[in-house]
């Protein structure tokens, strides 16, 4: 039991830690590293652009994508050396965020359902960052559901003809491409009527609209598709077998593991070792420690968690269904955090502005968007289903609509 | 990196695995829960003869000479078996503070004892309410005798020897506090044996009356051992609790799918699931706790007092979710004396309670972070 790196794989952190060291934008670490809660604003930079700048010089010196075969914009490399790479990156990874699900699930799924064709005009300028993809599965009645999304795709001569609307889109107003799944027979059950397609964004009767989001930020979009013409040429994967392609997308996020979430501990260790209470500072009292200690305890356990998986891909397994525990475990911590950060601040703690008692509201901020965590990339209910089917083995839910052609599912409870 | 255990210990797991599901069965367990016996004899020898109880004593003193994380495998198994002997008190502790603090002889003439089974040692340091803290300590100690009363000393009406802490001292600091080695069969000691939450380990007062006894370590530097004992046993006890949560959330598992309830398995029940599926969060965040202590322990590093109290809080927290949840899952049946849930609730709560609260290992946690941070 160490932690150490095999000779290889310390010669490849080395190799990676030159690379950064020389060409990083040191410029932006101060502001990246104190934007520890997974949301990034950079005061005078746009982060895509910015990001579009680090991407392309990663891709110039083959570290972008680089699990990815080297014919299609990748290295080559191994799942460790991707997880080195991510540890040597460090803060600067924070601006791949508008690649991300290009690279994580888009690109994957292009790779193991496109065209010899469609992978190299596709794959090297989504790894370059130059073309940046998006994801069209959830809609407004199809999120943990999705199997039952109603968008419709037709088929016309060679071309298919898509109307519908998808929600939760991240990135969709800067994104070149988007993988869409679709409907192409409403008369079989849910799942075996659904077909993958990638589309360009710029296609006429696509219109993407910004969602204002409760914690008043806009990061989501709604994409409305009104008679949009994709060729038949950018279908992925056999017609009607689109459920099967998404599950080659959803497999693949899971595997971009690495990356650790944001638990709140940190920040909310460094509260209460300031706070200055009625009796003392917050870290003193006995009810602090407590719960202080608990998520200390369980943020750490992820950590741990998280070097075995690194463990297991170091020996060439592959991570499993288990991985599922990082969100899980670390969204419900982040909302408790904050709602206990601002009990501690008492009155104070309803000011939301850049107030001196409430450390300029950050725990606020967390409050508000932490709902999105528990919800966004499967909700903590699915990841339940998912460890209690996947791990440990109980049966599915029973599923009263599995076997009943789509159009004939009741689509209002009352 | 290669945060697991090697290919080796793996297989030493399966060894004890196997030997304990035969000597070890629930139906071995119920002799000891049901009768008089205060722990199983039989397992106990065949421990030794497996060599388990010396893994981590050096051969030049009758053990194995593996190591710490060989012992960690065992534990995790032992705890899994619910074994009704003491292992911890004997192997974690008493073995722990000799080869810590003890001198040639002394280590001479136990640990050798303990490896081939003969010897059963354990710690005297409660006194009644009260988690691990100096000013908790009131036995006295002076020219070589003591006086006082430990309550509750686990294992103490069948160990042979005790390591006992004792006021040496009235300055109020750490020093004031030694530790003593005590032959329990020498005469001096009184022994009751106290009726406890798990009667498959057995818990005692035992009285010192002017009782002869030999320091362990050096005069002053008690609190000092104990601590470093403490955080060991930490890390050795949290195994068991993994094994124990694993096992008490295999037996939910096993029931969800078995049992029948409105023409279905239980287990396809969300609110089932989704109660199974948190115990497995729960273990899982404590068995990486406790690999993180098993590394501290096994190679004495910095960072051991940290991570031996997040092991503990996580391990703590897993069992006792776990053993509650099962019985939960198991319905009226799990409350019943006959089905074997109560056996890891019951050691799930002593556990949790034998080398400090929950809450005290929460204060620990905080402390050493903080220390940490400052450095």
């Amino acid at each position: 039991m160490n932690f150490d790196d095999t000779p290889q794989e310390a010669a490849f952190r080395q190799t990676a830690r030159q690379w950064v060291e020389a060409n990083a934008p040191k410029e932006l670490h101060a502001e990246l590293s104190k934007s520890s809660l997974g949301r990034i604003r950079l005061a005078k930079q746009d982060i895509v652009e910015v990001g579009k700048a680090w991407q392309k010089k990663k891709f110039e010196g083959n570290w972008a994508c680089l699990h990815w075969p080297k014919e299609y914009g990748g290295r080559g490399a191994t799942p460790i050396e991707k997880v080195i790479w991510q540890q040597e990156e460090g803060v600067y990874g924070k601006l791949t965020q508008p690649f991300q699900i290009g690279e994580g699930m888009c690109g994957p799924t292009v790779m193991a359902f496109g065209s010899e064709d469609a992978k190299r005009r596709y794959l090297p300028k989504l790894a370059s960052g130059e073309e940046i993809w998006c994801q069209l599965f959830s809609e407004p009645s199809a999120g943990s559901d999705v199997a039952g999304l109603r968008t419709r795709a037709e088929k016309k001569g060679d071309n298919w003809v898509v109307n519908g609307q998808k929600i939760w889109t991240s990135g969709a107003h800067y994104s070149d491409y988007g993988l869409l799944i679709a409907r192409t027979d409403p008369n079989v059950p849910k799942h075996k009527g659904l077909t993958m397609f990638f589309l360009d964004m710029k296609s006429p009767g696509v219109e993407v609209r910004p969602i204002r989001q409760a914690n008043g930020m806009q990061e989501f979009n709604e994409v409305y598709f009104t008679d949009v013409v994709i060729p038949d040429s950018q279908r992925l994967g056999a017609v009607g077998e689109g459920w099967s392609v998404s599950l080659t997308t959803l497999m693949n996020e899971r595997m971009s593991i690495g990356s650790r979430l944001a638990t709140g501990v940190p920040e909310m260790f460094e509260f209460c070792s300031n706070l200055m209470l009625e009796d003392g500072l917050a870290i003193d009292d006995p009810a602090v420690r407590s719960k202080l200690a608990s998520w200390a305890a369980k943020s750490s356990g992820l950590k741990y968690t998280s070097y075995r998986t690194i463990s297991a891909l170091s020996k060439g397994e592959r991570p499993g269904p288990e991985n599922s525990i990082g969100k899980l475990v670390s969204g419900m911590m982040l909302q408790d955090i904050a709602t206990y950060a601002m009990d501690l601040q008492g009155a104070a703690g309803v000011l939301t502005g850049n107030d001196e008692e409430t450390v300029q509201g950050q725990f606020q901020q967390m409050l508000l968007s932490s709902p999105s965590m528990r919800i966004a990339g499967g909700t903590d209910e699915i990841l339940r289903n998912i460890i209690a089917e996947r791990v440990l083995g109980l049966p599915g839910d029973i599923r009263v609509d599995k076997d009943v052609p789509y159009n004939k599912i009741p689509t209002k409870g009352r | 990196m290669n945060f697991d255990f090697s290919d080796d210990q793996k297989q030493l797991r399966d060894q004890a695995r196997k030997f304990l599901t035969e000597k070890c069965s629930p139906k071995a367990v119920r002799v000891v829960l049901d009768g008089k016996a205060p722990y199983d004899k039989e397992l106990w020898k065949g421990l030794a003869e497996m060599g388990f109880l010396g893994v981590a004593i050096p051969e030049e003193f009758g053990g194995a000479g593996a190591g710490h994380l060989e012992l960690c495998v065992i534990a995790e198994e032992m705890g899994r078996a619910n074994a009704p002997v003491p292992f911890s008190s004997t192997v974690y502790l008493a073995a722990e503070a000799l080869l810590i603090a003890g001198s040639d002889a002394q280590k001479k003439k136990w640990l050798p004892a303990i490896a081939s089974g003969e010897a059963i040692g354990t710690l005297a340091l409660f006194e009644g309410k009260g988690n691990p803290a100096p000013k908790n300590v009131k036995l006295t100690a002076a020219n070589g005798v003591l006086n006082g009363v430990k309550k509750p000393v686990a294992d103490g009406a069948i160990a042979d020897f005790a390591v006992v802490a004792a006021r040496t001292g009235s300055s109020g600091r750490d020093g004031d506090i030694s530790l003593f080695l005590v032959d329990l069969k020498a005469g001096g000691v009184e022994v009751k044996s106290l009726t406890n939450l798990d009667p498959t380990r057995g818990q005692a007062e035992i009285s010192f009356k002017a009782c002869k006894a030999e320091p362990l370590g050096a005069a002053g530097e008690g609190w000092s051992i104990l601590t470093q004992m403490l955080d060991r046993a930490a890390v050795l006890c949290a195994f068991e609790q993994v094994g124990g949560s694993d096992r008490a959330l295999e037996m939910g598992r096993d029931y969800a799918l078995d049992r029948i309830a409105f023409g279905r398995q239980i287990g396809s029940f969300q609110a089932v699931k989704h109660m199974l599926a948190d115990m497995y969060v729960s273990a899982t965040l404590a068995r990486s706790n406790s690999y993180y202590g098993a590394w501290a322990l096994s190679t004495n590093a910095a960072e051991l007092p940290e991570a031996a109290a997040a092991a503990r809080i996580s391990a703590t927290q897993a069992f006792q979710h776990c053993a509650k949840n099962n019985i939960q899952v198991h319905g009226g049946m799990g409350f019943t004396w006959e089905f074997d849930c109560h056996m890891y609730y019951r050691r799930a709560n002593a556990m949790a309670l034998g080398l400090g609260s929950l809450s005290y290992w929460e204060d620990q946690l905080i402390d050493r972070m903080r220390k940490k941070n400052a450095a």
